[in-house]
């Protein structure tokens, strides 16, 4: 059984809040996960997408998830939305579901322009995304240390499903780190 | 070539004796014609969230392999949110029919030509991304053999997407329920029994 195989690999790995928030995903039974991309997220995408419980929906902007997750959410099954916070902007109008419906939301967002950025044109975003999420009606949680990120999680989780809210988990630059692009123009990145 | 079919003629013929259809619909004119057909509690009709129809439809869909799902909506609807055919087609979902009704006009906001008047091809733009079925519908026969398409159960290849060319009219407006929480928990009911909105 490939659950089996995935949980195996898991124990051998080091444990890290992309496993740890993965395992409560599975915990819950969150069978649609919606993304796009971020490289704060990679890992986590990548035990999502080796998990046969779950089905990874690459969107081509975020908006696409909150409008999915609602139709998921209609026909019985729970999702979990991974983006960046440049994605947070991407979202604000699709959120009137989730105000107007009471549809749930779990939305995990790596940030940017927030701890160290290099990038200035992702501080705007980055800096705004609490402030916006919230004037949707958006709960908003912030985890700072990778210790506080699945313990967080685990709560937005609940408030999420049980409350009929959507939440956000802002998972702070101070966990993922900023990458100093320069560094990058002598090297091809991994 | 001059539309002839009528939008409410062709979402009655497609919502007619619709069995266990699961049904959602975009804001404005299809809203009000799959109403126009019978409200029903397995119909979700959008008051806002406009491009959110075909992603909505998908969610449903995955979460719900053994239904057929259809998506009726219009095609400024449709192009808000035209990046989800390429999610969509990624996924394959074998239920999903996705059914757009192309009057060329933003219908709500005093009848402004779309995009699709100026040439843009909606049935080509999901036809590259590689929907299985896709079907362009100008007269009753194309009708026909889209509601026997959304009604195919198994082996059909999906997902489907059909643009239907129908007549510039204004109609008047047949409201569905338009309080959301109420259109989601009698359809969580209506499908998932009444302990889905115990949960």
């Amino acid at each position: 059984m490939k659950g089996a195989k995935l949980q195996k690999v898991a124990k051998d790995a080091p444990r890290g809040w992309p496993e740890e928030v993965h395992r409560l995903l599975r915990e819950h039974a969150i069978r649609q996960v919606a993304i796009v991309p971020d490289a704060g997220h990679a890992q986590l995408i990548r035990l999502c997408e080796a998990d046969t419980a779950m089905r990874v929906v690459r969107l081509t902007s975020e908006e696409q998830g909150v409008a999915l997750l609602a139709g998921a959410w209609l026909g019985g099954e729970k999702g979990v939305l991974l983006m960046q916070s440049s994605g947070v902007g991407n979202c604000i109008n699709m959120l009137s579901l989730n105000a107007s419906c009471s549809f749930p939301l779990l939305m995990l967002v790596t940030m940017r322009g927030d701890h160290g950025e290099f990038n200035p044109w992702q501080i705007p975003m980055g800096q705004a995304s609490q402030e916006v999420l919230e004037a949707m009606g958006v709960i908003v949680m912030r985890a700072d240390t990778p210790a506080e990120v699945a313990v967080t999680v685990r709560g937005a989780l609940g408030l999420a499903f049980n409350g009929q809210r959507a939440v956000a988990v802002l998972i702070g630059q101070k966990v993922l780190g900023a990458k100093d692009f320069r560094e990058l123009t002598h090297s091809v990145p991994e | 070539m001059k539309a002839v079919l009528h939008r409410r003629e062709v979402v009655n013929a497609l919502l007619k004796d619709r069995g266990d259809l699961l049904v959602v619909a975009g804001l404005g004119s299809a809203a009000w014609d799959i109403t126009a057909a019978g409200d029903s509690a397995l119909s979700f009709p959008l008051w806002g969230a406009m491009g959110g129809a075909a992603m909505l439809g998908l969610g449903l869909a995955l979460a719900q392999p053994r239904r057929r799902v259809l998506v009726v909506t219009g095609d400024g609807e449709m192009l808000m949110g035209l990046g989800s055919l390429a999610a969509i087609a990624a996924q394959r979902p074998r239920n999903l029919a996705i059914v757009v009704l192309d009057n060329e006009r933003y219908g709500e906001t005093g009848m402004q030509a779309t995009h699709t008047a100026h040439g843009v091809d909606l049935a080509g733009m999901a036809k590259a991304a590689d929907f299985a079925q896709v079907l362009r519908v100008g007269g009753k026969p194309g009708v026909a053999q889209l509601r026997s398409r959304v009604y195919a159960k198994g082996k059909a290849a999906g997902p489907l997407f059909a643009q239907v060319k129908v007549v510039a009219e204004k109609l008047p407006l047949v409201l569905p329920p338009r309080e959301g929480t109420y259109l989601k928990n009698r359809f969580r009911i209506a499908l998932l029994g009444v302990s889905a909105a115990q949960d």
